[in-house]
Order: structure tokens, then C-alpha cells, then sequence
């Protein structure tokens, strides 16, 4: 026995040992030296896109070595993936040049997280400029921008001409009451066989659907901010969504089979012509033109029918943030990127016509609108910039471009906003999958699960 | 047994002489005893070892220990909060949700996988013709990469009434099911598919374990008048019962650390009716883009370990007298 003790101490004296060299290995990490030559930055890349895509972005790149020739940039591919974010940015392996969601913003920064580059942001231009609303969430509490908007996105109602005409529809008067959704959506289902109205449920994406039901229909998730945030889950508009998709999924059974839907998927499927309707981003064409080759004629998208007091359209977005572990020397180099890459082809007539004009040889859509970062006038300066140029359907996004700039628009919940959604993941999933499922008593339990997350942050 | 024990003993060789007894070494060696008995040498041959489980098994669970009473999202610097994590973890109402559909799940793959192989073994060995064929074949499932096997499965489950199953199932008049798409099918749908995944290694185990059975037992068995039944549940069974046990405490503890399933195929959905243990706890780590609750999903998985380690000394304990 006592033999079996010293052979399990001398075993724990090596795991600790080695343990104590790991530690010592990690801890005496320093940061980087200031490069006194040409600096390297690598930069993301969506995962996923097509050669032609590939090729416009590295294109650009080249561009920008040409014009910076102390800087090499090198390319990773990226896509922000709730599931994967807080891992790849524990384990240092994020590009340093990398987007997030606007809901991250404002943690990361607190908790210094990502580097702050607001000195470099300030000596941009235009850096005064950004819409207040969108801009706040890369800000820190001073108002420092450690994180740049590139772009944002109001939710839209996302349709298939296709299957609204196959319906007896008008793909050009799309519904413009929860009403008419609905009864749209039984029409495709009764005369296409496909989803009428589709709904994410997954990852997140459930709550993030729910959320903007919510607010189109006047009410809110969360109410204040900070330590005085409180759940208002429990709402009448909420209620109402539930029951709304209650109904569409057990009465007129119009939703479909599919009910484990997340942001990839769904546009799968809305791309392949298996969904009538559904909401998401407002700027969600390009993923569905690139990454899921659909039709640019089928495409149709229209504003979020806004109904009761109080009424928006629930608004995100992505900044460009840098790595905290970047040199100070990589942080300049970076912002340079972001300016370049991100933000010149929107407050630059060279550089909008440049990026456009690659874009549209490499057949990589032109024009997509979108909720504009600074005011509504620079971005219809953009817009006429490119025009030459634009090979989307603009038609196609009428609906949505003549009432976007009328509709009032509300960011996320401010605190714990993944989380928040995650727990009304669940919500969402009960009422299309159990016949008998009880609203209020599933918001009552979201309600306190929510409460005690913002609670604890 | 003894009529076929008692000729065989009679044309046994001798056995071998008994050997020297070992010279007699003190408990407490000198360096340089320790030395000249090869010591150094064995250090360095085990030290890749030592130094592979160390980075690679030992090390991670001794920062899950740390970090299981610490609150850290591994960017800032950590604090201390004792038992504060598994508190938390006590009291989420999810907890008891994950424990009853991991146990679910185990008693489905208990039911329907673990007698399944042994069926199939069984019949397997009693083939004559193109045993290597079927012994492929069965093998074939384990052969597919796990996340290729989901995402097949995942076509044939598809819930309209075009999906793979609900075709066939329609050819009878049936269906179409959501499978996947409700809570209360869903899990079983994942047993299938687990089963399917894994049966194949299970299979090949059991039949490496009936080449060990001697023939002489069937013979006797057979000079007693016993059936293939008979044969089976009073020679092949107990034959197996070493190799039975382990298989069944190895499935009881895969099966609860279910994850690969519930995470590609639902993602604990719908409703949570395939949340489990495992998913539960990656939900606690990577749920939240912003860090996650590493310390929660630490001490949920060193209570998880806990259970299945005194699950299994329990198990080994009571199965002991009729293991061998």
C-alpha cells in the first residue's frame, strides 16, 4: 500500500511538474515586440464563399498592399459563430482584424477584451459621423470607438416571388399586416405544398426571431439597461407572436415539417425554394446570392409589418473590432484595413467605384441595400456612386427601400443578449412541436430564467 | 463438463517445474540499486508517456479542478468562488431536465443497442459461409466518420413526407413522423442512429470473445440433448460474461456522455427534450459568445466524472464474483 501511495506521489509530482512548466510557458508570454519593419496583419475572410469571391477579396488586398507597402496582409477565414466566439478568442486564434455582432460590442470592450484602437478610430475623417444609434454599440463609456460599424441591417420579411406567383400571390405587394402573413402563408402552403412561414429556432436564433415579433408588434424583451434591466418576457405582444405561430403551425399548418431551423440552415432551405416567407437580417441577400446560389428573381424582401404603440423593427448589425493581443504597430495597420476594406467604399467615391467595380467582374452582387451606418444621405451618394455597376434585382427591394428609412428602429436588448435568446430557444420550439403547449405558462418560466441572467451580469 | 474436463486432464502434459522463487529486493532501493535495475531505462522509455498524458489528459483535468471553483472567461484573470459553480449548477432547473433525458437515452441504448450486437454476433459465428462478409458489413457503420454518419442520418429523417423514412414508412400506409422535429420521438431517433454508429465495434468484440469458446462445451452440450437456445443461454452466455460485463459498463458510460448526437442532430432540442448532461455543460462554456460560464461547465463535468467513477467501482464490486 504504501508502495501504491509513493508511485501515485511520484505520478502527481510529474503531472504537477508538468502542469508547472505549462503554466510557466503560458505565463511568461509577453506581449509582442514592436516591429520596427514592415508589419504582417491577418484579416478575415467569410468562410465559405465562391472563387469568385475569393478572388475580389484578394484582389482588394492586393490593392491595399500596393497602397500600404509596409504592410502584408494575410487572409483567415472567419465567421462569427456564437458557439465558437468565446473559444476562438480564449485561444488567441482570431485574425486580428475580425467582426462581431453589435450585440458583443459593448462586453467585449468592458472587458477589454478586444483592443482599443479608439485613438487611431478618431484620427478617421468621418469618425464623428456614424449614426449615434448605430455607433453606440462599438463605443465605450466615454464614447471612444474601440469597435467600427461596417454595416447594419434592419429585419425584413425575406420572400420567394416563385412561390408567391405559384400561390396566386403578388410578389409585388407583399403582406404588409401580420394578417396578411399569415393568410400569404397559407396560400403557399395550400397551393405550393411548401413552409408558407418558416421561423429559426436554433442556436440563439429562435429568441432573435421571437424578439423582433415582439418589438413589430410593440413590445420589448428586456426593459432598461445596466443594473436596472429587467425581463418583460411575459408581454401581451409577445403573446400574441406565440399565439400567432400557434395558430399558423396547428390550425393552418403552414410552417412545414422543418422546425430546427437556425440562420444557415433557413437560408438554405429559402434559397432551394422550400420556404415561402421568413424573417431575418434585412441585408441577407448577399448569403443567399453567394453561399446558396439562389435565384436573384425569386428574391423578395419587404419591412416588418409594425403593428400597436410603440412598434419597431428590431436592428444589428457587425463592427470590425482588432485582436487585444495586436501590437500597437499591427493596431494601426488594422484600422487602415478596416478603413480601407470596410468603410472607404462608403464615404469614398474612388474607393466605392473600385470595390463595386471588382465586385461586379467577379459576379459578387452590387447594390444590396441596406441599413445605411452613417446618415440616409451619404448612403444614396453611395448608391448613385455605384450605380453602373449594381447587378442585383433592385426592383426586387422595393418593398423594403421605400418604407426602411420610416421605420423606427430598436436595437437588441443591451445586456446578456445571446443569452436572453438562447432561453427563448426552447419557447419557440414548444409551440411549433407540442400541439397543447402552454404560452403563458413557457414564458413564465423564460421570464424568471432571463431575470436571473441579467441578475448575474 | 466433467466427462469432457477428465479425458483432456488425462493427455495434459506435465506442467512446468515451479519457478525459483524471486531474490528477495528491500522495500527501500538505493539509487544506485535502482539504477542497476534497469530503473533509468524504463523512466525513459515511459517518459513520452508520462509527458503525452500529462499535457494532453492530466494536466486539462487539473485545470478543470482549478477552474471549476473559479469564475473566468480565460481572457481576464480568474477569481476565486468556491463552491459557488456547482451551486449554480445544482440549481439550474435545466440539471434535472439533462440528467432525466441522459438516463432516457441510456436505458433506450441499454434496451435496444446492447442485446442487438450480441444477436448479431451470435448468429454471425453460427454462419458458415462469408462470415468475413457480414462481419464487414457490420463493421462497415463504424468505419463512416461520425459527424458524415449524423448528417446522413439527418437526410433520412427528414420530416416531410419526401424524407427517406416517411417514403418508406409511406409505402405501408404510414407516417409521414416529424422524427426529429418532436420531443417525444426525437430521442429515440437518436438511439437508432447511435446504435447503428456504434454496434458494429461491439459486434467484432463479441465475436473475437465466441472464438474463445471451446467447441468441446457445444459438443457436450449437444451430447446433453440441448437446443441452440439452450446452447446459447447455458454455454455461449456464461462463456461471455467477462466480456458482457465490460461492454456493459463501457455503454453505460458512453451513453452518458452522450453528445454527438443531440448536438448535430437537435441541438438539445426541441424543447429541450435532448438536452443531456454533456450538452448541458457545453452549453455552459460556449452558449454565450461572450465567454460562457466555464466554471459551471468545470464543476458540472467534474460531478458528471464523479458519478460515473463511483457508478463504475460499484459496478465492478457487485459483478465481481460472477465475472470470473
Amino acid at each position: 500500500m504504501k508502495s501504491a501511495q509513493k508511485r501515485a506521489a511520484i505520478a502527481l509530482v510529474g503531472v504537477l511538474s508538468v502542469a508547472g512548466t505549462l503554466t510557466a510557458c503560458g505565463s511568461s508570454e509577453e506581449p509582442a515586440a514592436e516591429p520596427t519593419g514592415p508589419v504582417t496583419i491577418e484579416v478575415a475572410i467569410d468562410a465559405g464563399l465562391e472563387p469568385e469571391a475569393i478572388a475580389a477579396f484578394e484582389e482588394r488586398v492586393l490593392q491595399f498592399e500596393k497602397m500600404n507597402p509596409d504592410i502584408q496582409v494575410a487572409t483567415k477565414e472567419f465567421t462569427w459563430s456564437g458557439t465558437t466566439f468565446a473559444a476562438e478568442l480564449a485561444g488567441g486564434t482570431l485574425p486580428d482584424v475580425f467582426p462581431i455582432p453589435f450585440t458583443d460590442g459593448r462586453a467585449l470592450i468592458e472587458r477589454e477584451q478586444i483592443a482599443d484602437i479608439s485613438d487611431l478610430v478618431a484620427e478617421l475623417p468621418y469618425a464623428d459621423q456614424f449614426n449615434p444609434t448605430i455607433a453606440e454599440a462599438g463605443q465605450d463609456a466615454d464614447g471612444g470607438i474601440w469597435a467600427v460599424p461596417i454595416s447594419a441591417y434592419n429585419q425584413g420579411l425575406h420572400y420567394n416571388r416563385t412561390l408567391f406567383e405559384e400561390a396566386g400571390l403578388d410578389p409585388d405587394n407583399p403582406p404588409a399586416t401580420w394578417d396578411e402573413v399569415r393568410a400569404a402563408a397559407q396560400a403557399i402552403a395550400d397551393e405550393t405544398g411548401q413552409a408558407g412561414y418558416a421561423h429559426m429556432t436554433q442556436s440563439n436564433t429562435g429568441g432573435w426571431i421571437l424578439t423582433t415579433e415582439t418589438y413589430a408588434l410593440g413590445g420589448r424583451i428586456v426593459e432598461g439597461e445596466g443594473e436596472e434591466a429587467t425581463a418583460t418576457v411575459d408581454n401581451d405582444a409577445t403573446v400574441q407572436a406565440l399565439e400567432m405561430l400557434q395558430e399558423m403551425r396547428w390550425e393552418d399548418d403552414s410552417m412545414g415539417a422543418s422546425f430546427l431551423y437556425d440562420w444557415s440552415t433557413i437560408n438554405q432551405d429559402f434559397a432551394a425554394g422550400k420556404i415561402g416567407m421568413y424573417v431575418s437580417g434585412g441585408a441577407n441577400y448577399p448569403n443567399l446570392f453567394t453561399q446558396n446560389q439562389m435565384n436573384p428573381d425569386e428574391y423578395g424582401v419587404t419591412v416588418l409589418p409594425l403593428e400597436g404603440d410603440d412598434a419597431g423593427t428590431l436592428g444589428g448589425g457587425t463592427l470590425a473590432a482588432v485582436s487585444s493581443a495586436a501590437s500597437e504597430a499591427e493596431q494601426a495597420a488594422a484600422v487602415k484595413w478596416i478603413d480601407f476594406y470596410y468603410i472607404s467604399k462608403l464615404t469614398d467615391q474612388e474607393a466605392a467605384v473600385a470595390e463595386a467595380e471588382i465586385a461586379a467582374r467577379t459576379d459578387q452582387p452590387v447594390g444590396a441595400p441596406a441599413l445605411p451606418i452613417f446618415d440616409q444621405a451619404t448612403y444614396e451618394q453611395q448608391q448613385s456612386w455605384i450605380k453602373d455597376f449594381v447587378n442585383v434585382p433592385l426592383e426586387n427591394f422595393q418593398p423594403m427601400t421605400e418604407q426602411m428609412f420610416d421605420q423606427p428602429v430598436i436595437p437588441e436588448p443591451a445586456v446578456a443578449t445571446q443569452d436572453v435568446y438562447a432561453a427563448l430557444d426552447p419557447v419557440v420550439q414548444a409551440v411549433l412541436t407540442d400541439k397543447d403547449a402552454d404560452i403563458d405558462a413557457l414564458l413564465a418560466d423564460a421570464q424568471t430564467q432571463i431575470q436571473g441572467l441579467l441578475d448575474r451580469s | 463438463m466433467t466427462t469432457i474436463s477428465s479425458p483432456l486432464r488425462a493427455t495434459a502434459p506435465a506442467p512446468p517445474p515451479p519457478s525459483p522463487p524471486r531474490p528477495h529486493h528491500s522495500r527501500r532501493r538505493t539509487p544506485r540499486q535502482w539504477l542497476r535495475d534497469g530503473g533509468l531505462s524504463t523512466l525513459i522509455i515511459a517518459c513520452p508517456m508520462i509527458l503525452v498524458f500529462g499535457v494532453f489528459s492530466w494536466f486539462p483535468i487539473g485545470r478543470a479542478l482549478v477552474m471549476s471553483v473559479q469564475e473566468t472567461n480565460l481572457v481576464t484573470a480568474p477569481a476565486f468562488v468556491g463552491l459557488d459553480n456547482f451551486v449554480f449548477v445544482l440549481q439550474d432547473p435545466l440539471l434535472g431536465k439533462a440528467v432525466t433525458n441522459t438516463l432516457w437515452f441510456a436505458l433506450l441504448a441499454l434496451v435496444f443497442g446492447y442485446p442487438l450486437p450480441l444477436a448479431a454476433a451470435v448468429l454471425m459465428s453460427e454462419v458458415r459461409r462469408m462470415r468475413g462478409l457480414f462481419s464487414a458489413l457490420a463493421y462497415l457503420p463504424v468505419v463512416v466518420p461520425p459527424v458524415v454518419a449524423v448528417l446522413l442520418w439527418k437526410f433520412f429523417y427528414d420530416p416531410s413526407d419526401t424524407g427517406v423514412f416517411n417514403t418508406i414508412a409511406g409505402w405501408v400506409g404510414l407516417g409521414p413522423y416529424p422524427w426529429l422535429q418532436d420531443a417525444t420521438s426525437a430521442m429515440p431517433s437518436l438511439v437508432l442512429e447511435a446504435t447503428w454508429a456504434a454496434a458494429g465495434g461491439t459486434v467484432i468484440i463479441y465475436l473475437a470473445a465466441l472464438v474463445g469458446v471451446r467447441t468441446e462445451l457445444y459438443e457436450a452440450a449437444e451430447v446433453d440433448g440441448a437446443g441452440v437456445w439452450r446452447k446459447i443461454w447455458h454455454v455461449t452466455l456464461p462463456q461471455l460474461r467477462g466480456v458482457l460485463f465490460i461492454t456493459l459498463i463501457l455503454q453505460v458510460i458512453g451513453t452518458a456522455q452522450v453528445f454527438l448526437e443531440p448536438f448535430l442532430f437537435t441541438g438539445g432540442g426541441p424543447n429541450n427534450a435532448t438536452l443531456t448532461v454533456l450538452m448541458l455543460i457545453y452549453d455552459y462554456a460556449f452558449g454565450s459568445s461572450l465567454g460562457g460560464n466555464y466554471g459551471a461547465a468545470t464543476a458540472l463535468s467534474l460531478m458528471l466524472a464523479g458519478v460515473l467513477a463511483v457508478l463504475s467501482a460499484v459496478y465492478f464490486r457487485v459483478t465481481r464474483p460472477w465475472s470470473s
